[in-house]
């Protein structure tokens, strides 16, 4: 057991530091990442904006929303589901 | 392994160190490569606090008493079961399962954000890692978990016996799964503060995360509750014991910010109240956890008495200062991006709900601190009890229930008083059937809880309506029938029904204890066997005395003294109750040379009798008659003052047979409860919403189209 603690101290020590050293040896490789963090934040605010849109369908279905809000309503959150893939694909083509 | 284990700990709080700096340079030099590497210290922390919690269950599993906290918290005679929970019994080792849990919550929230949020995650990575290096400091400089001994005493102190229960193995890792899981969003809102993006995408990125906090925080509350119900002996589940409050405390703010920032998704409003909530939240999280191990105040939770107090104030107090200091400073960005359309309106009900959730739980807390309040204002320490809060609870809770019946049918924006009828009118019509029911048939002698039984109902109509509406209109779009056309709703909409399913729960679970608090018959009598009692119609016949000694191979773990009750009602059979007061001997008087004296200066327990049903509890538990007992010990240790140990358990043998055999009276708490089963089965529909909420939608990642936006939207929608 003497000998097996220090032993596993060090293996432990050696994980720690090649898990955390990883991206600084990998070096500047991790920066065409950037995109693709754009479009994760772009694809969550779609899904997000798709819920809220299926949200307003529902109440309209269940009469919380009237025809006539909903409508406006609609548009609106469309128009922005809209735009929001109007930056992602603006973001595949750059 | 000691060794090793204490070497986790000092690596990890390297770590926590490392991580931070490495999370605030990269930020603020926007050196990718080295948040990346912060966020992978916060996977090392992971892997390094798991080590840890294995070398110490593993301890404690083989009972290795060369670890002083396993000689002091469990014994060899602990059944395995209980073994495994010493752990977190014992302050050491709920540290350690507190950094445990937050470096596995942290790990998990920063792997599924490692991609987005690239702004505020390194942020985030440094406040959870502060979190861990706190704990992590704790742990190495104040309360070790792997200090040992030379030489190993040859058997431990054992578990305090109230804590062999079977929800002690669930509630702690539950509880501290909450508290753990509430740093997240906190962590996160301190993230979006600092780079002053401030809108909906750190809520939605830890959305789940909050309401798993939210999940876990009450199902610990509830398992505590439920473990005071049938281990404490009072006849109670809920004490409002200081320690039960601090639970409660980040529970209720939490569900308020789980409602308030749908208003913040929907609509770009209360910002300042939103993150105001969850940083209250987090903060109140580091007070529970504070509160379970300090004993600054007097609680049922004794055992976890401790000496942390000064650092975990200095926690708490950067803890506020840091945010208030934060939303001041950031009082632009959090300026609202609509006004309130209209009072009749959702957004104005969870505003509401949100207005009783936060004074609930000023209510709680005024309680709650209240002694120290009183201790440092007049020199006193002064408590408020159950009647205080009642008073003010119980009218925030009719009109929460009332609130939560509201909240799903009325519209965004503004509703029109058309769909205000349509929508109200059955569940009002329900609520009032209900109250014309109650006072046809004589329940009226408390008004709160024969109101809160119609705003039950009314929950209850108002989610029913809700449901066939939905499934009408999902038939109405596919061709489903009844039950594929609900499974469907549900599945595509989760987080409204899920929610729906949660109000239900606590509609029920509140009916459940308006009913058992107001119309409970309770008596504490003295008894004789052969004697009768009656309660709420009931009549209890104590027919005979029970006595028995449990041993773990040849040590005596406990002496039982109990009692068989027979049940009847009108003359018929109901049931038969059997409780026990049980006595767990003191190793240090065994040391001195007196067994009896050994058994009844040590821990005691209540086993309760009870007939739980849906309609009814009956409840009961025994505590032999404190004066003829001591005239028996007494009596008993004079007899073996000087005789061999051996002679000293013939004697408790004695004992046992004299107590079966002899017409000696006890002291009974007799309970006749209505609808207790109530609040079990409101909490299980509770956290069956919970589950539907917590569920991951279906993956929409692989979709993807090429045609004009407008179709594509609609393309993509019919997709869900």
């Amino acid at each position: 057991m003497d000998v097996l603690a220090p032993l596993l101290v060090i293996v432990l020590l050696g994980v720690v530091v090649w898990l955390v050293s990883g991206p600084l040896r990998a070096g500047a490789a991790a920066t065409e990442e950037a995109d693709t963090a754009r479009r994760e934040d772009l694809e969550a605010a779609k899904e997000a904006k798709y819920r809220e849109i299926r949200d307003a369908e529902l109440d309209r279905r269940t009469g919380k929303l009237s025809e006539a809000d909903w409508r406006v309503v609609d548009r609106e959150l469309r128009a922005e589901a809209m735009e929001l893939l109007r930056r992602l694909d603006e973001l595949g083509s750059e | 392994m000691a060794t090793v284990g204490q070497a986790c700990l000092i690596l990890a709080l390297l770590t926590c160190a490392y991580g931070i700096g490495a999370s605030l340079y990269g930020a603020s030099a926007r050196r990718r490569d080295w948040v990346d590497s912060g966020r992978r210290a916060v996977y090392a922390l992971a892997v390094l606090a798991t080590a840890a919690f294995v070398i110490l269950e593993t301890a404690f599993l083989r009972s290795d008493f060369h670890y002083t906290v396993v000689a002091t918290h469990s014994s060899t005679t602990t059944p395995t079961f209980y073994k495994a929970a010493a752990a977190w019994s014992s302050q050491e080792g709920s540290l350690l399962l507190w950094v445990w849990l937050l470096s596995l919550w942290s790990s998990l929230v920063l792997f599924l954000v490692r991609r987005r949020l690239r702004d505020v995650a390194p942020y985030a990575t440094a406040v959870l890692l502060g979190f861990g290096a706190f704990f992590t400091a704790l742990l190495i400089f104040s309360a070790t978990p792997f200090e040992t001994v030379a030489a190993a005493p040859p058997e431990g102190t054992g578990l305090n016996p109230l804590l062999r229960h079977p929800s002690m193995m669930i509630h702690p890792p539950m509880l501290y799964s909450g508290y753990t899981l509430w740093a997240i969003p906190f962590a996160f809102a301190i993230g979006a503060l600092v780079v002053r993006r401030v809108d909906a995408d750190w809520i939605r990125a830890t959305r789940r995360f909050a309401l798993a906090a939210w999940f876990f925080l009450g199902i610990g509350i509830l398992l505590g509750a439920r473990w005071s119900y049938a281990e404490l002996g009072w006849g109670g589940y809920w004490a409002w014991d200081p320690v039960e409050n601090a639970s409660l405390l980040p529970w209720l703010t939490g569900t308020a910010f789980l409602h308030s920032v749908m208003v913040q998704e929907k609509r770009g409003m209360l910002k300042v109240w939103n993150v105001s909530l969850i940083l209250t939240t987090g903060t109140l999280a580091i007070l529970g956890t504070f509160l379970v191990r300090s004993g600054i105040l007097d609680s049922i939770h004794a055992f976890g008495a401790s000496t942390l107090g000064v650092p975990f104030v200095s926690l708490i107090g950067l803890m506020i200062a840091g945010s208030v200091a934060l939303i001041v400073t950031r009082r632009d960005s959090l300026r609202s991006e609509h006004r309130l359309d209209s009072l009749l309106s959702r957004e104005a009900v969870f505003l509401g709900n949100n207005l009783v959730l936060v004074g609930l739980a000023f209510v709680v807390f005024w309680g709650t601190f209240f002694p120290l309040i009183s201790e440092a204002v007049t020199g006193t320490k002064a408590a408020v009890g159950p009647p205080w809060f009642d008073r003010y609870t119980v009218p925030l809770a009719l009109v929460l229930v009332l609130l939560s019946g509201i909240g799903p049918v009325i519209a965004w924006r503004r509703a029109t008083w058309a769909n205000a009828r349509r929508n109200f009118l059955w569940p009002v019509v329900a609520a009032v059937l209900t109250l014309a029911l109650l006072v046809a048939f004589g329940v009226t002698s408390n008004v709160a809880a024969v109101t809160m039984f119609a705003l039950g109902a009314f929950v209850v109509a108002v989610v029913g309506q809700e449901l066939g509406r939905g499934v009408s209109a999902r038939r109405a779009m596919a061709d489903e029938g009844p039950a594929r056309a609900l499974v469907s709703l549900v599945r595509r909409n989760r987080r409204r029904y899920g929610g729906y399913t949660v109000h239900v729960g606590m509609a029920v679970l509140f009916v459940g204890v308006a009913a058992s608090t107001a119309f409970q018959h309770a008596r504490d009598v003295r008894l004789s066997p052969g004697q009768t009692a009656t309660i709420g119609g009931y009549q209890i016949t104590y027919q005979q005395a029970t006595s028995r000694a449990d041993y773990r191979g040849t040590r005596l773990e406990r002496v039982a003294l109990g009692a068989v009750l027979d049940v009847k009602r009108k003359g018929r059979h109901v049931t038969t109750l059997r409780t026990e007061r049980g006595y767990y001997p003191a190793t240090a008087a065994f040391a001195s040379g007196s067994v009896v004296q050994g058994i009844f200066d040590g821990d005691a327990t209540s086993e309760v009798g009870m007939k739980a049903g849906l309609t009814r509890d009956l409840w009961t538990a025994i505590r032999p008659d404190p004066e003829y007992l001591q005239k028996v010990i007494d009596a008993l240790v004079a007899k073996t003052k000087n005789q061999p140990i051996d002679q000293q358990f013939r004697v408790v043998g004695n004992l046992l047979g004299t107590y079966r055999q002899g017409a000696f009276p006890a002291q009974f708490r007799l309970i006749s409860s209505p609808l207790v089963t109530w609040i079990w089965l409101g909490g299980i529909i509770v956290f069956a919403g919970g589950l539907i909420a917590l569920w991951p939608a279906p993956d929409a990642s692989g979709r993807r189209a090429t045609a004009g936006y407008a179709g594509r939207v609609a393309r993509e929608l019919g997709r869900a």
